[in-house]
């Protein structure tokens, strides 16, 4: 794709129009390009199955994972799966948000409660959250508590840790100038900590949308009756790799549409950003 | 001259200004008197920024304060705006010893510090918002009359990245003003612009203080622009500050000409001739 920067009669360049149109040139490249390897991907797949180069045990065909998506949806089985692994979700995230911003904000704004929590909130950043399962099910039994819990632990942490940077990185020349028009504490928090972590809080949230579906995942690993992750973890017992690929393809378009969500978000709340 | 304007804003909103005794005015504004400031540096070291400091304001009067860079003048205008405490002397507002920041006093940085997600308007109403005098509708009127005065009318629903630095500048400038302070402090506040759109804010500023009836106090080490500015140049040696020079511009005003005339170039290099001798290191007294 060309980029043409003209010059009209008066030497300025006309890049008004080259430019949008350079623009729109580079986004549906982008588009295309991005198309065209998950295309690719399918032919590949598509041509490995169908020359029989692996069993359908353990490679499904493109046809075979619709054609488990079609089975999946025809009975009812599958909501129960999806409400399970929503619950836990919508549950465990919102859980995540909610706590994360609150204590994330406090944190990065009272010093002291950042001496106070830090420590352990590295420590328990550096552990493996996912080992906290097994421990959960005791305390909190093999219901919807534990799951939620473990969804909860995975997911609060990029949200608080990014929500109190946001607030400790505020910007001191503008609170200089809060301070110069007499604005107390509790003002330059709500007119410059709070707009200044906005982007802050949302990467955090995107972040913890990953990290949420992880614990899904791992929560209904460790024993479920149902949940999207639970019917990937007995599909794959019973080697019906079609269902176990029918599965994955629907943890991935949670995770593409939640992060969606949130950019869409990050684009509204970044308007005064270049 | 100056009674009467700064009571409007303060009456709407139920402060009256009344507490204060009326200016007289023959008695000065601002007063430093024998005003000196250190404070910790780094290491164990204490650093005396100013050291003894005289100077009387009057009101409606634009003074500069001139020196080499690190000479304690922009300490001094801190101390003015009540973020350092002097550490012995007397600094007197309205014959009242400044503490802390209050309303009467306004504070134009160098960077003009817009808040970038707040559009033009609005970060013209903060300092309004911030001080609790007007808000809602009121502030959006008041913030838009003084848009008109830094000719900014038609970017008030512009976002500060979209502006020139000159025009973010104007912007800082109108959300100091919206306060209608009685005190504008301004910290080299034309240093980071081009020297066109300089010249054109200089000529700008003395308008707005006249017509908004403000004391000014303009910090600088641009000879030109303290002689174009100011009734009178107080010249600063090196750290610690004094004022070794208290130079007295009588261009008449509009200046909109004035750097064109032989009498301007005659202040320039009186006020040059003494700033290099204080930056020579001649400092009376230590």
């Amino acid at each position: 794709m060309a980029i043409v920067v003209t010059l009209d009669s008066s030497g300025t360049p006309t890049r008004q129009a080259s430019s949008t149109l350079a623009r729109l040139g580079q986004r549906s490249e982008r588009a295309v390009l991005g198309t065209a390897f998950i295309v690719l991907l399918f032919v590949v797949w598509q041509l490995v199955t169908a020359f029989g180069i692996e069993p359908p045990i353990l490679l499904p065909s493109p046809a075979g994972v619709a054609n488990a998506f079609a089975n999946l949806f025809s009975s009812s089985d599958i909501w129960f799966d999806f409400a399970a692994s929503g619950e836990e979700l919508f549950y465990g995230f919102a859980l995540a948000a909610v706590v994360g911003i609150i204590a994330g904000l406090a944190i990065g704004w009272y010093p002291r409660l950042g001496y106070f929590f830090d420590p352990f909130i590295n420590f328990l950043y550096a552990v493996p959250r996912v080992a906290l399962g097994p421990l959960l099910i005791v305390w909190l039994g093999i219901g919807l508590n534990s799951k939620v819990a473990l969804v909860f632990l995975i997911a609060v942490f990029p949200v608080l840790v990014n929500t109190s940077s946001g607030v400790r990185s505020l910007d001191q020349h503008l609170v200089r100038v809060a301070r110069c028009f007499g604005a107390g504490d509790l003002k330059i928090f709500r007119t410059i900590a709070l707009p200044g972590s906005v982007p802050f809080i949302l990467g955090g949230l995107r972040l913890a949308i990953g990290q949420s579906l992880i614990g899904v995942f791992v929560a209904e690993l460790l024993g479920a009756q149902h949940g999207i992750g639970a019917m990937i973890e007995n599909a794959g017992q019973q080697f019906q790799t079609d269902i176990v690929f029918a599965g994955l393809l629907i943890f991935a378009a949670a995770g593409m549409v939640l992060t969606a969500i949130v950019r869409w978000l990050e684009r509204r709340f970044d308007a005064w950003r270049i | 001259m100056a009674t009467a304007q700064v009571t409007t804003l303060h009456d709407k909103a139920g402060h009256a200004a009344s507490s204060s005794p009326a200016p007289d005015e023959t008695s000065d504004y601002l007063r430093a008197r024998n005003v000196s400031l250190a404070y910790a540096g780094r290491g164990n070291d204490i650093v005396h920024a100013i050291d003894r400091v005289d100077l009387s304001v009057k009101r409606g009067e634009f003074v500069c304060l001139l020196g080499p860079s690190g000479c304690g003048k922009t300490t001094f205008l801190n101390a003015v705006a009540g973020f350092l405490p002097i550490s012995s002397g007397e600094l007197t507002l309205r014959g009242k010893p400044i503490e802390k920041p209050g309303p009467d006093r306004a504070m134009v940085f160098q960077q003009p510090g817009l808040l970038p997600w707040r559009d033009v308007l609005h970060n013209v109403t903060y300092g309004l918002e911030m001080s609790g005098k007007i808000r809602g509708r009121q502030a959006a009127a008041h913030a838009g009359a003084l848009l008109k005065l830094v000719g900014l009318s038609d970017f008030a629903h512009s976002y500060p990245h979209q502006l020139s630095g000159g025009m973010q500048q104007r912007v800082n400038l109108a959300r100091a003003l919206a306060v209608e302070p009685e005190l504008l402090l301004l910290d080299e506040p034309f240093a980071s612009v081009d020297a066109q759109t300089r010249e054109a804010l200089q000529v700008e500023l003395l308008g707005i203080c006249k017509r908004a009836e403000v004391t000014a106090l303009f910090v600088t080490h641009d000879i030109g622009e303290a002689v174009f500015l100011a009734d009178r140049v107080c010249v600063f040696t090196r750290r610690p500050g004094r004022i070794v020079r208290d130079v007295r511009v009588r261009l008449p005003k509009p200046r909109d000409e004035a750097r064109l005339k032989p009498e301007f170039l005659a202040y320039v290099q009186e006020v040059a001739g003494v700033l290099g001798s204080a930056a020579a290191g001649k400092a009376n007294g230590t």
